[in-house]
Formats: structure tokens, sequence, C-alpha cells
């Protein structure tokens, strides 16, 4: 008793993560699901079926690929726009600031069907054609603000003495930036970059708003969902997953690993 | 890591040293990122103000410069039920996410160790798999037959004998949806307080209850306050959660919009409905910030 008392924060904190993963643990199951009619929602047979055609229903990867390409699109120039903005907010003072600093923040105080429909009211009066463009440049802008509070973050985090120091070795301002700053700064531009891409391609009210006829892969999903999502989904989403995941826990420990060489080097 | 800076705000670095004051460089880098948030959402906004008050013109889908006021009264009169859902069950999601969320976010705070890292990878985690699969995988786990859904029965819990398709299952998913962007805030929170103040009142003989309420609670408030905003704003806009868990009678103010827009074509009333959504969410957040006192949210 007095046992569970002490360990009772950890106890339900374990369950609370393990209630996160437990949606993710059943679209990871059903990949390898046989379903018994259209429906995959129910355990039925074990088969790797989808996994060994990963393609092998019309329009899957072709919406896949789509979704890639915005995505990748949409992260470089939103993380460029948004990074430019932090470095700006962050090292410089100028007039306008706290208007500027609105302008980031109300994107993300925006529910997303207002930011979608606002977009579709605009190119509709525009009579701007509906497709690729009109999603990628929605994405940029929802990735702009993400970027610029990562990314500010880790610059405010930063010991000022570093680049004090490079300048007292008579680093000029140009390679003290080159050599110190932005090498400093690339990990979270990098971390802005990689959440700028998964919300760009999970993304599915904005796009679906601003798709026209284009289909991504979470519309796919969508449409899907009416007469059935095809196994093939699951699989396709349960590698994008375990892949991501993969990538940040590497990049974790990379970090560790260095930051551990650096303290034992700095003793 | 990222996903956490959104709300982490970061710590000040007192100014001087590392400032320039160069401002035409400060514009330079400002102008192109500022001029893609005005054209693509400013200007956007506007936009959806004046479609809102446009007029038909007799041809279906095709409307005129107006000022017809008559868009917003049909947006309330015909979509009402959806707003005052909308917000029932985003603040019920809400709460249940702090209640959940809490926990686990002291326990990475104060009790993780060196697993801290690694667990707040797994807080994000979920947003590398499918936001949409993920809510369809609780048609399986809510499902009619299954475990949870029977076992609730037995204990005659459940007022329509079933959760999926009712607004419990809306609910449970708006609820498991935006838990992450409760946890981060609040760990973000959480971190910043020195655990010797829990033991300083441990010392004065407070009961650990007394010490949580007094020390721990009110020092979390920012996180607090944050993570509620950044759970409640997407869950009222969401329309994808009542789409795949709920019935007909269970959509929310998204379901009308996102149907006015692309299926009845009636851009005027759906951009009335998105224009009062929006009015709505900022005038809440807005009061809310100001009575809780936190403006340093950005």
């Amino acid at each position: 008793m007095r046992w569970l008392r002490k360990n009772l924060i950890p106890i339900i904190g374990i369950l609370v993560l393990v209630y996160l993963f437990v949606p993710i643990a059943v679209v990871a199951i059903l990949s390898f699901n046989k379903p018994d009619g259209k429906f995959n929602v129910a355990w039925n047979q074990f088969s790797l079926e989808a996994w060994q055609n990963l393609c092998g229903v019309p329009g899957v990867c072709q919406s896949f690929v789509m979704s890639i390409q915005i995505g990748v699109i949409a992260t470089i120039g939103g993380t460029i726009l948004g990074t430019m903005i932090a470095f700006a907010l962050v090292r410089y003072r100028f007039r306008g600031r706290s208007t500027t600093n609105l302008l980031i923040f109300l994107p993300m105080a925006t529910p997303e069907v207002v930011l979608g429909s606002s977009l579709l009211a605009l190119f509709l009066n525009l009579a701007f054609p509906l497709g690729f463009w009109t999603v990628t440049i929605a994405h940029i802008m929802f990735i702009i603000s993400f970027v610029v509070v990562t990314v500010k973050a880790r610059l405010q985090g930063m010991d000022p003495r570093l680049e004090e120091a490079a300048r007292d070795l008579y680093a000029d301002p140009k390679s003290t930036f080159r050599y110190v700053t932005f090498p400093l700064v690339l990990p979270g531009i990098l971390g802005a970059a990689l959440l700028g891409f998964s919300l760009s391609f999970d993304d599915y009210i904005i796009s679906a708003f601003n798709a026209g006829t284009l289909v991504t892969f979470p519309i796919y999903i969508w449409g899907a969902a009416q007469r059935g999502i095809p196994v093939q989904v699951n699989a396709l989403a349960t590698l994008v997953f375990v892949l991501s995941l993969l990538v940040v826990l590497g990049a974790q420990f990379v970090n560790s690993r260095r930051r551990r060489k650096l303290e034992s080097s700095a003793a | 890591m990222p996903a956490l800076a959104p709300v982490a705000g970061g710590t000040k670095v007192p100014s001087g040293a590392g400032v320039q004051r160069r401002a035409r460089t400060a514009y330079l880098l400002l102008i192109p990122g500022i001029a893609w948030l005005g054209l693509f959402f400013v200007v956007p906004l506007v936009s959806l103000f004046f479609t809102s008050l446009q007029a038909p013109t007799g041809t279906p889908g095709v409307y005129q410069p107006g000022f017809e006021v008559a868009n917003y009264v049909t947006a309330i009169s015909d979509y009402w039920p959806q707003f005052i859902r909308s917000f029932i069950y985003s603040g019920i999601a809400t709460v249940l996410a702090l209640v959940i969320a809490y926990p686990l976010a002291y326990f990475i705070a104060f009790r993780a160790g060196k697993w801290r890292a690694l667990l707040l990878v797994l807080v994000v985690a979920p947003f590398f798999a499918s936001f949409l699969l993920r809510t369809y995988a609780w048609r399986t786990i809510l499902a009619d037959e299954g475990f949870i859904t029977t076992t609730l029965n037995a204990l005659h819990l459940l007022p329509d004998n079933r959760i999926l398709n009712t607004p419990i299952a809306v609910i449970a998913g708006l609820t498991y949806n935006f838990l992450p962007f409760m946890i981060l805030p609040l760990y973000a929170a959480l971190e910043r307080i020195d655990p010797r103040l829990i033991e300083a009142a441990g010392d004065l003989y407070s009961s650990p209850f007394t010490g949580f309420r007094k020390v721990v609670w009110p020092l979390s408030l920012p996180g607090v306050v944050a993570g509620t905003l950044l759970t409640f704003i997407p869950a009222s806009g969401d329309y994808i959660n009542a789409t795949l868990l709920g019935s007909p009678q269970d959509r929310m103010v998204g379901n009308a919009i996102q149907t006015n827009f692309l299926q009845f074509r009636d851009y005027p009333v759906a951009s009335a409905l998105s224009f009062i959504m929006m009015a709505i969410i900022l005038t809440l957040v807005f009061v809310y910030i100001r009575r809780a006192g936190t403006e340093d949210l950005v």
C-alpha cells in the first residue's frame, strides 16, 4: 500500500503514455490483417499482403508521394521564412515587434477550419485554380509560426558568451555567424523543419479546403474512410511512424552522446 | 524538442551583448515571412469577411458583392446547435485532457530522471502517426462488441448501450487527439519549478496534497493556461472526430463550415459561420488570458 502511494504518479504517468500509443498499436496491428469485408476495423486473419504490395491499391501511392512533395517544398519554404523572422525577433530591435509577435501567434490560435476556409474564400474570389500550389501555399503559411517559436526558443536559450568569445578572438560578424551561431542554432532549425514536415504531411482540414481535385495522403484516407480504408494505408502510416520515430530517437542519441563527450572533455 | 518550443517560451537572455541594433537588416529578414502571413493569413480573413456579406446572383455557387447581414442570421439560426455542441464537446475534452495530462507531465518533470528526454519524444511521437488513422482506430477500440463497450455495458454505465456514434466517442476522440498539446506546456511549466520548493512545503509540515495545492499548482498555472488553449482551440474547430466517431446528430461547427463550403457551395453562409467561430475563439482567448494573467504565451 505504501509502495503504491509512493509510486502512484509514475504508474499513472506510464498508463497515460500507454493510452497515447493504443490507437497507434491498433493501426499497426491492422496493417497485418486480412479484413473480413471492406472495413478493416476488426481482426480477422494474419496476412503480409499489404506489406508485400504497398502500392497494390490504385491511388494510394500517388497520394502518398503527393504529400511528400508538398511536405518537402512547404517545409523548406516555411523553415527559411520562419528562421529569418526568428533571427530578426531575437537579434534586432525594430519598431513593430509586438505586431509581428501577434501576427505569429494568431495563426496558431485560429482553428484550422477558419484558416482553411478563409484561404479558400480568397482563392475563390480571385478565381485562382485550386490544386498543388494552393495547398503548398497554405502549408507554408501555417508552418511559419511553428518554426518561428521553435527557432526563437533555441536562439534565446543560447549562451551569449559563446558569441562574445568568438568576437574576443577577433572573428568578424560573418565568421561568428557561420562558425558559432549557425551551428548552435542548426539543431533547432532541423527540429523545426521536422515538425513542419509532420504537420504538413498529416494535415487534412486545411488541405481539404484548398485542394480542389488534388488528392494528398490524408485526403485519400478521408475519402476511403466511407468505403473502407485499404490495409496498405495502415502499412504506409506504420512505416512513416516507425521511420520518424527512429530519426528522432537517433538524433536524440547522437545529441546526448555529443553532450557527454563535451562534458567529459571539459572536466 | 521541436514541438515543445511553441509553448515553452524559452528563457529570456538579457539583451545587450548579442543584440545588434540595425533595424534595416531586421526588416529585410522580416519582410518575406511577414508578407507571406499577410497575404495568406490576414488577406484571406478580410476576404472571408467580404464573402460572408455576399449576395446570391441566382446561379447556384455564384455570388456578388453585397451587404447581406442575413447570412449571419441564417448561420446562427440554422447552426446554433452545432456551435453549442462544439464548445461543450471541446470544453469537456479540454478538462479531461488536463486531468489526464497532469500526472504524466508531473512525472516527466520531477520523477523521470535520465528518461526525461526519451519520454518527451514518446509524448510527441503520436504526431508521426496519421491523425485520421489514429482517430479511425478508436472505431476498433470502442466497437460495440469490443472489450470496453461490453464491460461498461455490463455495469450499466452507458445510456445508449454503446459508445460509437454517440457524443461520448466524439469527446473521447477529441481528448485523445489533442492530449500532447496539453502535456507539453504543462511539462514546460512544471519543469521550471524548483523541486526544493516542494521539499520546503513538506518541511513546513504541509501534507503532500496541501503542498501541491499551494505550491505546485499555482506555479504551474501558465502551463495550464497554455495547455487548455492549445487543446480547446483545435478541438472546437475540429470536424474529423465528429465525422468519424459520432452520429449525424453529433456534428460540430467544423462540419457545418465544411459542408456549406465544399458541398452546398453556399460560400456566404459558410464564411459567416467561419467568421463567427473566429470571433468567438479570439474573444474567449483574450478574456481567458486576461483573467489568468499570462500574456507571454508566444
